[in-house]
């Protein structure tokens, strides 16, 4: 396992001069090549110690680091942080450098060619979503925070190190733009596959950042490392169910997609069927509710029983509004979302083209939320079962 | 859909969203500074010094002349004698000042720098208590003490005030690097910056605006405390005041003490000057 791993820490402990009790408890951890591997614990638990152990911030009373299986724990500090992107919360950028020259500081001291380095410069800011033109020359102080924060991102991404270490990197933003920075930052790294450790307190931003994520209790020591999904599925014990908190089922849903389920058979008819026909299919299927569909199949009006059987107006003008639909590849919390909100209690799905395909009903979220408890129950009985 | 979105899978299949709209108009708002009223009256102030100090050296040429030294008493013409007397005082004040400045800057500037590693801020507080001492002692005690090691001359006095001024720059050397933000700092570490490296490139050029008004105070005291160099035989200009209050020549007095305001003053512009080129851009 260690050979793969991009970031192995093997046994690496913390424990500062004159106390007893280590701040990082001897922590073995794998970081895989591409991911992002989530920190994520309650305050003063050594999340953050943890991160700077690894770039040696902090240097590790015992244990050994090693990138791509290079042991680097006796390394030149320096040239390890060279090789490393670093962005923290406080995004420390030199305020008597230009945005230019902040992103250009590690380049500058690896001694790329100064035609490198603006060439580097201007595909970086474009990368941030920050025009060179306009922000090249700026000051720090005439960004705002996510301007500021963006140019962290540009800077730490400078060279173009393989390993990112992140502190809370949208901790001080406010919410929107932190919103915002999460989701360009997600489709950035799906096109640069860096291997990142990102430390958050904030286990919604974990859940929304993490490929795995790493639990950490008292001391950083680890009390569930996993995908989200697992963990939302199957908290290991209290702590871990404490910390996700409540309402983790429902962020679950997030991980299943509505093409998980099978199909159902759900009463429809078009707007050429006569009511009568209507009122045979729901007697017919035991339901309460049908989907009225116009002539390419596209769902147009919830209709009831009652719709059907009352009322002179054509079948198009009755019932009530199917509201917004869901495609395949929507997941089930987008489902629960539109089910809440929908007459008939379920939501509709369509294919490509707008045309009905089935409903979503309660049982099926229900049963896949069960199944993916259940598979991640027996996930972890394997586990169990191969160290035993 | 929602305000509340968790899951990945969602957010990554979302269309890349725009960069953020921070309104541009607040991007623009800072950068006003250079062409602000506040600047343009401190830019002001800067160019009305030089006016002033020549109108002074204006005004004492013209009084000097009213005397009419030709025939005045043999006391006042020897005293304001340029050749013999003024001039080389001058230069003689200029040099201590200078050196002294120059000491105080070579000694205070790197002590200051290691007062604020962390291997030797244990020692600060008792460096400073030193330095305090010598600025709280009185100048002239100071000279006569440096009298008594050194004994008399012009670099006796250059030390002496050297000692002197060497809190002003200290201090300002120590509270400038203690206040460069820390997460600059550790910005600039865990990039892989040199100690070294952090110190001259980050600590040193943010702390610089703080280190130069010291050093601006430490120039106008030295220039102050130069008239007392005649004390212990160290020359300068205050000589002349000097002469002019043993002697009772009121005009020998007047002549002196205007020449020292005039150099104070032009010292006080040059450190004025000085700080304004050697802000960093962008604070």
């Amino acid at each position: 396992m260690s050979s793969e791993a991009k970031i192995h820490l093997d046994r690496v402990g913390k424990t500062y001069p004159g106390t007893s009790v280590p701040a990082v408890e001897e922590l073995t951890l794998d970081v895989h090549e591409g991911e992002i591997l989530v920190l994520v614990g309650p305050s003063g638990c050594g999340k953050s110690t943890t991160l700077r152990l690894i770039n040696r911030m902090i240097e590790p009373s015992s244990g050994r680091i090693l990138l791509d299986g290079e042991d680097v724990t006796r390394a030149n500090p320096d040239k390890l942080r060279r090789r490393i992107g670093y962005v923290i919360q406080q995004i420390g950028l030199f305020p008597h450098h230009t945005i230019a020259e902040n992103i250009a500081t590690v380049p500058k001291m690896l001694g790329w060619k100064k035609a490198d380095i603006a060439a580097r410069v201007e595909e970086l800011l474009t990368t941030v979503g920050l025009d060179p033109e306009q922000y090249r020359d700026r000051y720090p102080k005439e960004l705002s925070g996510g301007q500021a924060q963006r140019v962290g991102v540009a800077r730490a991404l400078g060279a173009d190190p393989d390993i990112m270490l992140m502190d809370e990197p949208f901790g001080a933003i406010d919410p929107i733009t932190r919103d915002r920075l999460q989701n360009e930052f997600l489709r950035l790294q799906s096109q640069l596959h860096k291997t990142i450790v990102f430390v958050t307190h904030d286990i919604d931003e974990a859940i929304k950042m993490g490929d795995r994520i790493a639990i950490l209790g008292e001391r950083s020591v680890i009390r569930q490392v996993d995908t989200p999904e697992r963990i939302l599925a199957y908290p290991v014990d209290d702590f871990v169910d404490d910390f996700i908190g409540t309402g983790s089922t429902i962020k679950g849903l997030n991980f299943l997609k509505v093409s998980s389920l099978a199909p159902t058979d759900y009463p429809t008819m078009t707007v050429q069927d006569t009511p009568e026909e209507g009122v045979r299919r729901l007697r017919d299927n035991g339901a309460d509710w049908l989907v009225l569909l116009d002539g390419q199949r596209r769902p147009i009006r919830w209709l009831h029983h009652q719709h059907l059987t009352e009322g002179t107006a054509p079948l198009e003008e009755r019932g009530e509004e199917i509201g917004d639909q869901l495609n395949a590849d929507d997941t089930l919390f987008h489902a629960l979302e539109q089910m809440v909100q929908s007459a008939s209690g379920c939501s509709v799905v369509v294919d490509g083209s707008g045309a009905f395909q089935s409903c979503v009903e309660m049982p099926a979220l229900s049963s896949a939320i069960r199944r993916a408890q259940r598979e991640a129950q027996l996930h972890y009985e394997e586990l169990e079962a191969m160290q035993a | 859909m929602s305000d509340v979105t968790y899951g990945p899978s969602m957010e990554r299949t979302r269309p890349d969203p725009a960069p953020d709209g921070e309104p541009e108009g607040a991007d623009q708002g800072s950068t006003g500074g250079e062409g602000s009223f506040a600047a343009r009256f401190r830019n002001l102030g800067l160019w009305l010094a030089p006016v002033l100090i020549a109108g002074l050296a204006v005004g004492l040429y013209a009084y000097v002349q009213s005397l009419d030294l030709a025939n005045a008493n043999r006391q006042q013409r020897s005293a304001l004698s340029w050749d013999d007397k003024l001039q080389p005082q001058l230069v003689e004040h200029l040099q201590i000042a200078a050196w002294s400045t120059l000491i105080v800057i070579l000694v205070a500037v790197p002590l200051g720098v290691a007062l604020t590693r962390p291997r030797l801020r244990r020692a600060s507080p008792y460096i400073i208590a030193v330095a305090n001492s010598g600025q709280a002692l009185p100048a002239y005690g100071l000279l006569v003490i440096f009298l008594s090691i050194m004994g008399q001359g012009k670099w006796t006095v250059i030390w002496a005030l050297a000692l002197f001024a060497l809190l002003p720059v200290l201090r300002n050397t120590m509270v400038g690097l203690d206040g460069v933000d820390r997460s600059v700092i550790e910005a600039a570490r865990g990039m892989g910056m040199t100690k070294a490296g952090t110190l001259m490139k980050i600590e040193m050029p943010l702390a610089v605006p703080v280190i130069v008004a010291g050093v601006r105070t430490a120039m106008i005291l030295n220039i102050g405390m130069a008239t007392l160099a005649f004390l212990i035989g160290g020359g300068g200009l205050g000589i002349t005041i000097n002469s002019g209050l043993k002697l009772n020549q009121e005009p020998v007095l007047i002549v002196g003490a205007w020449l020292v305001a005039i150099v104070a003053l032009s010292f006080d512009w040059v450190g004025a000057v000085a700080e304004k080129y050697l802000h960093p851009r962008g604070l």
